[in-house]
């Protein structure tokens, strides 16, 4: 097992005008469950493949270890592509599954019968190890196969959007799994993903990618709930924070018709008039007087039995913006009325309305 | 059937709106089905017929219905030997309004077989050779367009005759990418040894079934993709440097790789500062070599060697009728009326799925060369041809659209499992008898 480290690491396709990954400065721990996750094109896959050693690196350098394995080719790099289309063989008993990989690369006898016996104890296999994949279940033979990548005690697991086939109920299922046998075996894993929620559920930490330029990384708690920036706001959550143009005026921050107080520091951070503030739907509740705060029409409500999710527009500067609040399931305002919102204190995020980065280091203390 | 059955297809063949796409895959009626043997796959795959031709059906999701069905596409535009893209098909449900799972729809290639399907009760090394060479050479002709793969295997292959060789086609694009820039190293590396390990497993799971002969080591075979790939990359790719006045050398490459069947479409010649060296590189290079020889002189669509053959015939034909100085096209022209197809006719109608008439040919020609050998003098092509086609084609199993043994393998990705469908297993052993033993 080992860390991994991205070194100022780039990749300029060919042709390519900007890079698809741009000087990636990212260490992973041994052990660590790291999530890279962000739009379509965010270079996150390419990230990955550089590390698997597909992808070469025009600038910087990428360590296994303490091992620079920039120029090193793939098959050497100790590294394993999980759930790779893996086949299983039915004339070939599920240790023979297992192990024949360990076969081919000439390790003998007696260590693949050790290395297989211990992959299939971790993954609750041990009993079936003579008997073909015909004879197992089908989440057994999907052990089977991810038994073919533990066996060879790679040093780094890389996973790209494994569970990007599966149907909705399959995925959470699966998810799981993998997380849990992550935890279990120890491995550093990578782990690829254009969904913010697998992230949050799976990841010990998560890096957000967009154009090719890592946007924070940290715990899933830490990019939740102290967004670096508007991108990052945006993209982790779901529904996702509301984020509007708001004037900064003395002690604070308009919020439709009412102020939201805001430290003085923060405050101190910027000299424009205006910034970006974010209020994620769970933090924005229904006015108790009528006139105070964000007018807001009510477009629907959907109702999840305890909660619901109201999804209305409000006009700012002069601008229809869509607002969602997550409101009580039962006692919610009805699609057509006008309702007015305010966001609870100490979960509102500030953001320099120009460049969009957070207008302070922790969340805002109103 | 649901109104709303969405069908994408370049071919917009109306036959395909008379499948059963109501129904689950996995219980279409078996007039439907047509019995074949079933590659290896994540997806349940079924065959069935459409308007005479057969089509590889696959379940999988819209997504990826719609991405391989468009990478066939373009594979097909770059002359890449692959399975022919019909159609994907969603929005569908069944009776109850149920939605099915979309599907992406292959037009089977006539004449290819699975590797399971090309030898009977054992697997010798020197088909297995011959089948991961055609895997080799796919490969290098897939990494030079900027394919990549993700999961080479035989499975994912099928292979038609080809004068005494085997040629690959692609069946399974789901993994694979097209990169405009080219392939890295690293990504061809890669590909070679997903190769490597699969056609390991593959040919394991043919010994633990007890169907390789004894003298065939899996492990050596498999490892044999990797020294072809190499090879033949480094001629089709490498760039190799001589002194100016050993000019020939020019020459020399280029005949080098039409003898591999390619042709250069553009080469790059540099020279040094002083003039003495030159390095050449070829940049642009094309397979088909003696394929686009023999359509251009005969208008025969043959395989790569099938070509090759046909030519050398066409070649000695030219030469021992004192015909050398005569216009090529006009002793092709005439070669074909007089030679290639009486023997073509000369098939009686029922045989003629046999094997292709390219194929055919090439077995007759190696037939009459054992049955001069054995007589001791040159053999008329009448009569070769009457005894090659009764003591050797009609004892062959059709090949137009075989017949072969369930792959039974089960492949899985994290998600899916292949179902098992009981391909019909039918295959005649004869066939990897060696006819010539017969003669």
């Amino acid at each position: 097992m080992a860390s991994v480290t991205f070194d100022k690491a780039t990749r300029l396709y060919p042709g390519g005008t900007r890079p698809a990954v741009d000087k990636l400065d990212l260490e992973i721990n041994d052990g660590e469950f790291l999530v890279l996750v962000g739009p379509s094109g965010c270079g996150k896959s390419t990230s990955l493949r550089m590390l698997a050693g597909l992808e070469e690196v025009n600038e910087g350098n990428i360590f296994i270890g303490d091992r620079n394995v920039t120029d090193v080719p793939p098959k050497d790099r100790d590294i394993a592509m999980v759930f790779q289309n893996y086949a299983l063989y039915p004339h070939m008993t599920v240790a023979e599954n297992m192990g024949f990989a360990l076969k081919i690369a000439g390790v003998g006898k007696e260590e693949r019968a050790a290395r297989v016996l211990e992959a299939a104890k971790l993954l609750d296999l041990e009993p079936y190890l003579s008997r073909k994949p015909k004879a197992l279940s089908g989440g057994q033979r999907q052990r089977v196969a991810m038994g073919r990548a533990i066996v060879r005690q790679p040093q780094v697991f890389l996973m790209d959007e494994p569970l990007s086939n599966l149907d909705a109920k399959l995925r959470v299922q699966t998810r799981t799994q993998i997380a849990s046998l992550q935890r279990r075996l120890g491995v550093t894993t990578v782990y690829v993903t254009h969904d913010q929620i697998e992230a949050l559920t799976m990841g010990d930490r998560i890096a957000v990618l967009k154009d090719g330029v890592l946007q924070q990384v940290g715990t899933p708690r830490d990019l939740y709930e102290k967004p670096d920036n508007v991108f990052v706001a945006g993209f982790i959550g779901s529904p996702a924070m509301n984020l509007f143009h708001a004037d900064l005026v003395e002690g604070g921050v308009k919020f439709g018709t009412a102020t939201v107080p805001v430290d003085r520091e923060i405050l101190a951070d910027t000299s424009s008039t205006i910034a970006t503030i974010g209020v994620r739907p769970e933090d924005i509740t229904v006015s108790p007087h009528e006139g105070e705060g964000l007018a807001v029409e009510v477009d629907l409500v959907e109702e999840l039995g305890a909660d619901g999710y109201l999804y209305g527009h409000s006009t700012v500067e002069g601008k229809r913006t869509d607002i969602v609040a997550r409101v009580d399931g039962r006692l919610h305002p009805n699609a057509g009325e006008t309702v007015y919102l305010t966001a609870t204190p100490n979960h509102v995020h500030l953001f320099d309305a120009e460049s969009g980065e957070r207008l302070s280091d922790k969340a805002v203390a109103i | 059937m649901s109104g709303s059955l969405s069908i994408t297809s370049a071919m917009a063949d109306p036959a395909l709106l008379d499948l059963p796409w109501d129904l689950p895959l996995e219980s279409w009626p078996n007039e439907t089905i047509a019995a074949l043997p079933k590659g290896i796959s994540r997806h349940l795959v079924r065959f069935a017929h459409l308007a005479g031709h057969v089509v590889a059906i696959k379940e999988t999701t819209a997504e990826m219905a719609k991405g391989e069905y468009e990478l066939l596409r373009m594979l097909q535009r770059l002359e890449i030997p692959c399975v022919e893209p019909v159609a994907v098909i969603t929005n569908r449900t069944d009776a109850e309004g149920e939605a099915l799972k979309p599907v992406l729809v292959t037009r089977h290639l006539r004449f290819s077989l699975p590797y399971r399907a090309l030898f009977s009760q054992t697997l010798r090394p020197d088909t297995a050779t011959r089948l991961v060479d055609a895997l080799a050479v796919l490969l290098v002709r897939l990494h030079i367009v900027g394919f990549f793969w993700g999961d080479v295997s035989l499975s994912n292959t099928l292979f038609r005759r080809d004068a005494g060789a085997f040629a690959a086609y692609l069946v399974d694009a789901e993994t694979g990418k097209l990169y405009e820039g080219g392939l890295s190293n690293g990504q061809r590396e890669n590909d070679l040894e997903i190769a490597r390990v699969n056609i390991a497993g593959e040919l394991l799971d043919l010994e633990a079934g007890g169907r390789v002969a004894d003298e065939l080591d899996p492990v050596n075979i498999s490892n044999g993709i990797v020294e072809a790939y190499r090879s033949l990359w480094t001629e089709l790719t490498g760039s190799e440097s001589f002194s100016s006045a050993e000019r020939w050398r020019i020459n020399e490459r280029v005949n080098r790789l039409n003898d591999l069947g390619f042709d250069i479409e553009e080469l790059a010649i540099k020279t040094d500062d002083s003039g003495t060296t030159v390095r050449i590189q070829p940049k642009v290079v094309d397979a088909g070599h003696h394929q686009r020889r023999l359509l251009r002189l005969t208008g025969l669509d043959a395989g790569e060697n099938q070509a090759r053959r046909l030519l050398n015939d066409l070649d000695s034909y030219r030469a021992s009728y004192g015909k050398s100085d005569l216009d090529e096209e006009m002793v092709a022209h005439e070669w074909l009326m007089r030679v290639f197809e009486p023997v073509v006719r000369a098939i009686p109608i029922e045989l003629r799925g046999k094997l292709e008439p390219a194929e055919v040919f090439h077995q007759l020609l190696e037939h009459r060369w054992f049955m001069a050998q054995q007589a001791g003098h040159d053999i008329p092509l009448a009569e070769a041809v009457s005894s090659y086609v009764n003591t050797v084609l009609r004892h062959r199993r059709d090949e137009a659209t075989v017949i072969g043994p369930g792959t039974g393998a089960i492949t899985t990705a994290i998600d899916v499992l292949a179902t098992e469908t009981s391909a019909i297993a039918v295959v005649d052993p004869d066939d990897e008898n060696d006819w010539r033993l017969k003669v």
